[in-house]
Parts: structure tokens; sequence; C-alpha cells
């Protein structure tokens, strides 16, 4: 229920961001960050962007979920 | 050597005693299930689950509640799917869209209010369900219909918080020796919530991710603090935890939401742990705009949900576990969500 997911930002647009998890790409709103750029990563709860996230970051979840062999889970 | 065995062969050295830890969060009940792990940790590690599935906790008198409203009135339920096959005192949303409701399942808040624009007609009913991750979009999405003038869309609130909770679990259970705390929740709140539990009960806490290196982790940081006898709230998920938080979601939902006593299933009323628009809000509680009904909560007979959710027993030792509830037929909330200790449990078979 509080899963949250790293995304990456494809664009921008008012308070609505296009982003992309794995090969999909959804929409997400920007109401709850402030200073979020194209680009950047960030988590995804709900529809909603609530924590912009480094690229390392994101790039360390992403590494642990591998390592555990879950590719299927992949952000 | 990798991570997880490094980080096992260091709990195996360290753990020399008996620790009881509990995982207050329903996704690191998930993750701990399904990655095997208490069949990795030594004796010594006892882990719990604790109440931190929103659907587990959640009466059965609010599932009544959101079928009265979509069979007397002209309203449309929009719900998170995790909700849709919680039994309610006779029946689900499921069973109850199966016989003409018009129940429909959202992945965001925002496409409840999305419908609300399109069936200008209806009423739009969004059931909120969530802790401190999921109630600040909710509390947007509200801020948004009230800017947008949209007249036909509430909420349903049983938003919860988690501190609360966590007292009364510390009060009311026999020994916890250290949390791991949820990690999401702490996105938006950041670690000073938890403070009180090692200032004033002297319980260790680390907020956890969860993988599984991350839980052993936060494990192991766990055990560390038990050994110095230094009880405090350390961050293991730095990839997504400040200790600040995230202050303007924060923001919007202390706007936007009031607290209220609520009822938690297995703790009882918690003062003080619930969430209603308020304010200039206030008309977003759907219960202003309806006369629905106080429902009570009934549960199954024979149901344990509230002692596993305290972490008194494990799933097992409920006599409905795998004969009468399955996850194809649920007759607790917790064989419902694929968080409930039950579920996890059962699908796992650990």
């Amino acid at each position: 229920m509080c899963l949250s997911i790293p995304a990456k930002v494809i664009s921008i647009n008012g308070n609505m961001a296009i982003v992309q998890i794995g090969g999909l790409m959804i929409q997400a709103c920007l109401d709850l960050v402030e200073d979020i750029h194209e680009g950047d990563y960030a988590l995804i709860h709900t529809g909603f962007i609530i924590q912009k996230i480094s690229d390392e970051e994101a790039a360390e979840t992403t590494r642990l979920i591998r390592e555990i062999g879950n590719s299927n889970d992949l952000p | 050597m990798n991570r997880i065995q490094a980080l096992l062969s260091a709990i195996r050295k360290e753990a020399s005693q008996p620790v009881r830890l509990m995982e207050v969060c329903g996704g690191h009940t998930h993750s701990i299930r399904k990655f095997g792990l208490p069949g990795l940790l030594p004796d010594t590690v006892c882990l719990l689950s604790g109440p931190g599935c929103p659907v587990c906790v959640t009466h059965t008198g609010f599932i009544d509640q959101a079928i009265h409203l979509a069979r007397n009135y002209p309203v449309i339920i929009t719900t998170f799917g995790d909700l849709i096959r919680v039994p309610g005192s006779g029946e689900s949303l499921e069973t109850a869209r199966a016989k003409g409701a018009d129940i429909r399942i959202v992945l965001s808040p925002l496409q409840a209010l999305n419908i609300a624009d399109i069936e200008t007609k209806k009423q739009i009913v969004f059931l909120g369900i969530g802790f401190e991750t999921t109630a600040p979009s909710v509390a947007a999405t509200i801020k948004l219909a009230l800017e947008r003038g949209t007249g036909n869309f509430s909420v349903l609130s049983a938003h919860k918080i988690m501190p609360p909770a966590m007292d009364a679990i510390v009060n009311q259970q026999s020994r916890i020796d250290g949390f791991i705390c949820p990690g999401h929740v702490s996105t938006i709140t950041g670690s000073g919530i938890f403070e009180f539990l090692s200032k004033d009960y002297g319980i260790p806490c680390v907020i956890s991710g969860f993988e599984a290196s991350d839980i052993l982790e936060s494990i192991l940081m766990l055990i560390r603090q038990i050994t110095k006898n230094e009880p405090k709230v350390e961050i293991q998920y730095r990839r997504a935890v400040r200790r600040e938080g995230n202050q303007k979601a924060v923001r919007i939902m202390n706007e936007v939401f009031i607290v209220r006593d609520d009822w938690w299933r297995g703790l009882g009323i918690i003062p003080k742990s619930g969430l209603i628009p308020g304010g200039m809000y206030a008309g977003f509680n759907t219960l202003q705009r309806f006369n629905v009904p106080e429902f009570p909560d009934t549960g199954s007979r024979g149901c344990r949900c509230g002692d596993v959710l305290r972490g008194l027993i494990t799933p097992r030792e409920c006599k409905l576990y795998g004969r009468t509830c399955t996850p194809d037929s649920p007759a607790g909330a917790c064989m419902v969500s694929s968080e409930g200790a039950c579920q996890v449990y059962y699908r796992y078979q650990t």
C-alpha cells in the first residue's frame, strides 16, 4: 500500500509530469514536491511524485532489486 | 562474499541475546517473507508483524458505509484495488459491484477527480485509506477539487497516522526490543516522528528500505543499538528518507486534514490517530454530504486478525488460517491484502 517506485521524469507540463518506470510511461502530479526537472529521478506513489532522488540513489535501488534476482520487478 | 551473506554473517555473530523486532509496515512483512529471511536468520532474532497494513486495520463498518452509499444514492465509489475484496459485515465491494453498484478501481485519487469532471450528474466518493505516505496525495487532490470548484467529489476517509498506533502497540504488547520503521511513511514525515519511541520508551528504531539487504542491514543496526544499549532513530533507507522528510507534503496534509480519534482493528480506538478533511476542506468529507449510518465492526467469527496485527500470534495460530480463510476466500482483511501477514504467510508458506 505504501509502495513507492523510482521513475525518471521525461517531460513536465504544468503540475503534471510524464515519468518512465521501466518501459512504462505514466502521468504523475508534481504538487507534493519542489524543484523537479526533466531528467530527474523521483519516487512515485499513487500518481504523485513524493520525493526527488539522486541518479545514484535510483541506480542503487535498481541494483539491489537485481541483486536478489527479481528482474521482473525492475523499475 | 556478497552483501547479503556478509550481513547475515555479522548478524549471526552479533545476535547473542534473543531479540524481538517488529516490522511495522506491511511492505516489510511482504519483503521479509518473499525473500525467506526468517529461515536465514539465527533463532535469537524473532520478527513480529505490526499494524502497518492500511487495509488490514480498516473497520468492516467502513466497507459497509461505502456499499450503503453506492446502493442508496446516485454515487460512484472509487477505490484503490487493495480494498475491493475486503469483507464488510455482509459482503465486499467486489460482490456489491457484481450486483450492480457502481464501484471503480483507480490507481490515483486524481483519477477519481477526473471521473468527477466527466460524470457531472453523479457524486464521486473516493475511499481514502493509507498512512502518511498516501494521505498527502489525497490532500493534494482535495485542494485541486477546491481550486477547480468540483462540487461532486468527496472523500470517505479512513486515513490513519502511524505514531499513535506504535505508542498503543508498545503499551499493549509484552515486549518489543526494536522497531523496523516504515520507509515510505518516513519519506514524507522524516525520522522525527519515531523519536518518542527511543527517548520515552528506550526502544531502538531503524527506518528501513524494502530490499533483502536493506532489511538485513536494518536488523544488524538494531542489534548493535540493543547491544550497546544506545536507543536512537537511525535511517538505513537513506536513498529515500531525509531526516526532515518532505516538508511540502506534510504541510499540504496538515492543511487539508484534521486529526480525530480512530478505530484500528486489533488495537481499538486510538486517540488522535485518524485523519478527516477539516477547516475550509470539511465539505469534502463524504459524511458531511450524505446521511450515512455508523456500522459496527463485526469481523468474521473466529477471525484473529486483531491478534495477528498486534504481534500476539502468528497467522498459523489462527484456526481459520488455510482452512476456511484463504486468499481466494478470505475471512479477514489480513488474508486479503498482499501486505497482510496472513496472505504473505500463506503465499510464501513460511
